[in-house]
């Protein structure tokens, strides 16, 4: 079948005075339908270069987009518009009509395609229900809170019926409790509306909440990119593991030995803790554990400080490879 | 000067105010709002780029904009005279009105346009807007309450211009104060004229003022 989003050998050039920026550099991705593709790196990677190449906001430098096997970047005025109305935008700074209701704006889109005004106000009723605002149809933006603005700003997104969602940092002004919802609802939107969703963040939270796919960017290069369970279970690249929190981000921070243990599906409920404390004898020192669901799964790392004893070192990785988990010797801040 | 003769004088003189003022400034945003959005519109990054247009325009605005209007009141007279059939008296002055005004205008409504944010024209882009659709529904009604406010500083101006009327033998209330008040040595009238041209300068503006801050919705 072919790819909702093909990205081959993508580059981003931007001309600045006395040079020029590589924001991009040979990127290549396939986004499926019905992916929650999470695209993650640090702030200046090129990952809203990269979104906002997707619907031709940004033009690459080389490189070709492919939307459902068509090149965007080929196609003239008119097409280009049609294709935008088929991946919808969604942004940080929600980028809402502030000077129109919350009904006019999530009409703008139906607006602008010449649906008729009764079609029109009904589909803004329906959109408002979906994204839980239907009381504040009347309201203007100005008076809402940055999550019901982001709710506003999706409930837009969706009027045009389109098939994908882009993202750019859409939870990366919200506090913790709004982002947990804002993500659920998009969660839900690719769910039951099975809207492929192209999600931009700087943080790994949020690819492990509710991405399938992810692909980490570091200074415009690909570094790694597969499925969620696979890059977090086998993070290959430096700024992968630098995502992880697992190398040091700074060089002056003396790194300090570690075990890390990843816990999938069935360990993550055994306690592995009292086991080792129990059956090895090892005084356990947990450096930083964050394990959640992903997926309907238990998920998580945790990290624990590297006996000094080579022996004992050597116990402790093979009980827990024993007990199916992937452990490896890493360094920790 | 008794009231019965002063009054009748004032009343007609603000009417030749407000025609001068109305006309001058409803033609002058004619020509001058499609000018600003060009200005916008066409800038290096703008939703239509076309840079030389654009520097072109620019200069030839600054440059009209650098005349003082009592200037372009006595270099126009002859083309004043072909366009509107005379180049004396209050009819007249709307066309150097309007020529001094536009540039002054269309800088105005630049600096309006400015203030709506990218990203808000962006996310119009992103929802497949054609560029007319982006000028029409986003940038203008996003701008409304700046336009507004711009508006009522552009109308005072021209009331202000039309103050100098009198040097083409215009009417008006500054015609008034100056020809029938200072020149003749009759100080009540040119005072009850100035006052009155005051109060209609802080008329507008308050009124502007108030008209701004109701139509803002991203403000309060
Ligand atoms: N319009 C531009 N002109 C010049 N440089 C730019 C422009 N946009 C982005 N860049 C540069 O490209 C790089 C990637 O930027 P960006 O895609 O915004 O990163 P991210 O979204 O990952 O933080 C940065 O070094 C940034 O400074
Ligand atoms: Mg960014």
């Amino acid at each position: 079948m072919t790819p909702q989003i093909e990205i081959r050998g993508l580059s981003k050039i931007y001309p600045i005075p006395g040079g020029e920026v590589h924001a991009l550099t040979n990127i290549n991705l396939t986004i499926e339908k019905g992916d929650i593709y999470g695209i993650i790196g640090m702030s200046g990677a090129g990952k809203s270069t990269l979104i906002r190449c997707l619907n031709r906001l940004d033009t690459p430098t080389d490189g070709q987009i492919l939307i459902d096997g068509e090149n965007i970047l080929a196609m003239d005025k008119k097409q280009l518009r049609a294709t935008r109305r088929r991946m919808a935008m969604i942004f940080q700074q929600f980028n809402l009509l502030m000077q129109k209701s919350v009904a006019r704006n999530v009409r703008y889109p139906l607006e602008i395609a010449g649906v008729p005004k009764k079609q029109a106000n009904e589909r803004v009723m329906e959109l408002l229900r979906i994204v839980g605002l239907e009381d504040k149809a009347n309201a203007f933006p100005a008076q809402l809170s940055g999550g019901q603005k982001q709710r506003v700003a999706i409930a837009r997104a969706l009027a045009s019926d389109p098939e994908m969602l882009l993202c750019d940092e859409a939870t990366s002004a919200l506090d913790p409790m709004t982002t947990q919802s804002i993500l659920a609802l998009l969660q839900k939107i690719n769910q039951e509306l099975g809207i492929t969703v192209v999600l931009i963040t700087h943080e790994m939270a949020v690819i492990r909440q509710i991405c399938n796919k992810v692909a980490i960017l570091d200074g415009g290069l690909l570094a790694e990119e597969g499925t969620v369970d696979d890059v977090f279970m086998h993070t290959k690249s430096a700024a992968g593991r630098r995502l992880f929190g697992i190398l040091p981000d700074q060089e002056e921070i003396p790194p300090q030995p570690a075990i890390r243990i990843v816990f999938d599906g069935e360990s993550a409920e055994q306690p592995i803790i009292s086991k080792l404390v129990k059956e090895i004898g090892l005084d356990v020192n947990i450096l930083s554990a964050d394990i959640r669901q992903l997926n309907q799964k238990a998920y998580g790392q945790m990290m624990i400080a590297r006996p000094d004893d080579p022996f004992e070192l050597q116990q402790v990785m093979e009980y827990l490879r024993g007990l199916g988990m992937t452990v490896e010797e890493v360094h920790v801040p | 000067m008794t009231w019965e003769k002063l009054l009748p004088l004032l009343w007609d003189s603000t009417v030749e105010t407000l025609y001068m003022t109305f006309w001058s400034s409803l033609i002058a945003y004619a020509v001058g709002l499609p000018l600003g959005v060009l200005l916008v519109v066409t800038r290096k990054g703008g939703i239509m780029p076309a840079p030389t247009f654009n520097a072109v325009l620019g200069v030839a605005i600054n440059f009209l904009r650098s005349i003082p209007f009592i200037i372009m009141l006595a270099v126009l007279f002859p083309v004043t005279r072909a366009v509107i059939g005379t180049a004396i008296g209050t009819k007249s002055i709307v066309f150097p009105l309007i020529i001094s005004a536009f540039p002054y205008i269309a800088r105005m409504v630049e600096g309006s346009l400015d203030e709506v944010d990218h990203g808000i024209i962006e996310a119009a882009q992103s929802m497949g807007s054609t560029n007319w659709q982006i000028i029409t529904k986003v940038l203008l009604p996003e701008a409304v309450p700046s336009l507004v406010n711009g508006a009522a500083i552009c109308v005072t101006t021209i009331l202000g211009y039309t103050a100098m009327a009198s040097a083409a033998g215009g009417g008006g209330l500054g015609a008034l104060a100056i020809v029938k008040g200072l020149n003749v040595r009759k100080f009540d009238v040119m005072y009850s004229a100035s006052l009155l041209l005051v109060a209609l300068v802080q008329l507008i503006t308050v009124f502007g003022g108030r008209l701004t801050r109701r139509l803002d919705h991203k403000h309060r």
